[in-house]
């Protein structure tokens, strides 16, 4: 008998992907880097590399330090700016059969909307994540994911810029992050992927400095991942809209628990460089599990979590 | 660039917590150039994480990739451990390696200590043109035996700050009293080691008027260009820029970097 091939299509509010496994931004570059190991066309979608309006250079080095089971990150939202991105990146990712989605941010509530400006009617861009993690130079620094009512008002800006499906990528550095994922729907947000990096730091005892020049970064990898679900879990009570889930995703069974917590999608970001064919393995293993537990679709588990 | 299965052939201690170990690609051929790079998974498990970054030493009858590597951190500890048969997996080669001299061109290499893992595989690629090889240890008790390479034609000169054995005193000094002692400086100097050495190296080239190429070392998680993490400071821009060791380098001319970055 001939088994059938199981459906991992995913429905993320106007979007459809072919399967629900997305390479992260920040580490899969512009897609283009990992090319000779994954065929970019097997993926879900590819969101690429933050981009900004301006190029940025990022931080001093060291920009990442290895921590127990996770890295940490301070690599300071370096990018080639959306301009080169358009020019010189956009061509070959047009030439794909994935959905690109492009990541921006801004340091201004207006340099959001512009960044999304720019992408406007752009062919080849599928969607836009937007990251609401970065330092807000209006207030002080402060990031613009960790107020509610400001984490709106970006998401409104660049709504109103953009004639594509608008993903707000939420912080986890916040007492509550149900209040910034009912903000953001609320501002009319299509989707919400979570969590971002959570802050932390590592200091070398023989120098007493810190491992990073940036003294803090943001911490990635499977030391995060039980946080990460957890959060997931609760957001998906809070919203109606769709979630992608984020957060140490080295394997197949790692996804399939933010699937069952109740996300649609779910992003992988540090695993591609310890296993740069992590997101293909991933798509694999998920088959796998539908065929080994009879389910045609694997739509049907999402948010399954049997408590 | 490509993900590679590879199996230990041997892994022997070659100096003091210094070892030299033997990675046989299976059915597969693996070509490198000097001064490039593999990144290893050292570990199954989730910690330590991240592929380490590795110089390539050399590579023997196509298929056998040598790492030359000094005990410094959990990846390495671990990998000290490992025994013939051991499975790790190769990414690479990656990264752009050194400019291979032209024959007739008179090439010095400089190595400070473990710093010579680049310089033998680049050294044994152009033992036809009689390069010299200096390489600097603190003690006579760190010196590497590398009598296992082919080097026929390589004139090895060493040097140690304490004098146990050779040039008394450190490989940059050595470097000087060599172009002062030879006369007429060689075409090329290639270089690889701790930062500050590598400085040095950078300029006694300049001022002899000596094209330098150097290679550098950076904390990096991807190899490839994703992550951007491995960023060095560009001497020219004016803007701030920089370059990623793994994929403008790890070879750079010494002219390219900012040194004061590192």
């Amino acid at each position: 008998m001939k088994t059938l091939e199981p459906d991992l299509r995913v429905k993320l509010g106007p979007m459809e992907l072919k399967n629900p496994v997305i390479a992260a931004s920040g580490t899969f570059g512009y897609g283009d880097e990992y090319a000779d190991v994954v065929a970019p066309n097997l993926l879900g979608g590819i969101v690429v590399k933050g981009l900004s309006l301006a190029p940025r250079p990022g931080n001093p080095p060291p920009r990442i330090a290895e921590t127990p089971s996770g890295m940490l990150n301070a690599i300071g939202l370096a990018n080639i700016g959306v301009e080169a991105f358009l020019k010189e990146k956009l061509p070959w990712l047009r030439t794909l059969d994935t959905t690109v989605i492009a990541n921006i941010y801004g340091h201004t509530v207006a340099e959001y909307g512009e960044v999304a400006l720019a992408l406007k009617g752009v062919d080849g861009v599928d969607a836009i994540e937007v990251n609401i993690s970065c330092p807000n130079v209006e207030k002080g620094g402060m990031a613009f994911g960790t107020d509610p009512e400001i984490a709106a008002m970006v998401t409104e800006a660049v709504l109103k810029n953009t004639d594509k499906p608008v993903m707000v990528k939420l912080s986890p550095n916040v007492t509550d992050i149900t209040q910034i994922a009912r903000a953001v729907e609320g501002a009319g947000a299509h989707i919400i992927s979570l969590i971002n990096t959570l802050t932390g730091m590592a200091i070398d005892v023989e120098t007493r400095r810190p491992r990073l020049a940036n003294v803090s970064g943001g911490l990635s990898g499977p030391a995060i991942r039980p946080v990460a679900l957890y959060m997931v879990y609760r957001v998906v009570q809070a919203v109606k809209i769709p979630v992608v889930g984020i957060g140490g995703i080295m394997e197949a069974r790692d996804a399939l628990e933010f699937l069952i917590a109740g996300a649609k999608a779910v992003q992988v970001g540090t695993a591609n460089f310890v296993n740069p064919r992590a997101t293909v393995d991933i798509v694999e293993g998920l088959k796998q599990y539908c065929i080994e537990k009879k389910i045609r679709r694997l739509e049907e588990i999402v948010a399954t979590l049997r408590v | 660039m490509r993900e590679i299965k590879s199996k230990v052939q041997f892994n022997n201690e070659v100096a003091r917590d210094t070892y030299l170990m033997g990675l046989k690609v299976e059915d597969e051929e693996f070509l490198a150039e000097p001064g490039q790079f593999v990144m290893l998974r050292l570990s199954q498990a989730t910690d330590p994480l991240l592929r380490r970054p590795f110089s390539i030493c050399g590579t023997t009858r196509k298929n056998t990739i040598l790492i030359l590597y000094r005990v410094v951190g959990r990846g390495t500890f671990l990998m000290a451990a490992m025994l013939p048969g051991a499975e790790l997996s190769i990414l690479g080669p990656l990264g752009k390696g050194f400019r291979l001299p032209d024959p007739g061109q008179r090439t010095f290499l400089v190595a400070g200590g473990i710093g010579v893992a680049p310089l033998l595989f680049l050294a044994s690629r152009i033992t036809k043109h009689s390069p010299r090889l200096l390489i600097g240890y603190r003690s006579q008790n760190e010196i590497i035996d590398i009598s296992g390479f082919d080097l026929g034609g390589v004139e090895i000169v060493l040097a140690t700050e304490d004098g146990s054995t050779g040039y008394h005193g450190v490989v940059t000094d050595l470097l000087a009293s060599e172009l002062n002692r030879l006369g007429g400086a060689p075409s090329v100097v290639c270089t690889c080691g701790p930062p500050a050495m590598m400085q040095k190296v950078s300029e006694i080239c300049l001022k002899e008027g000596i094209p330098c190429q150097v290679s550098l070392e950076a904390a990096m998680a991807c190899g490839v260009g994703a992550c951007l993490g491995c960023a060095v400071r560009n001497a020219s821009a004016t803007d701030g820029s920089y370059y990623h060791v793994c994929k403008d380098g790890p070879v750079f001319d010494a002219m390219m970097i900012e040194w004061e970055s590192l």
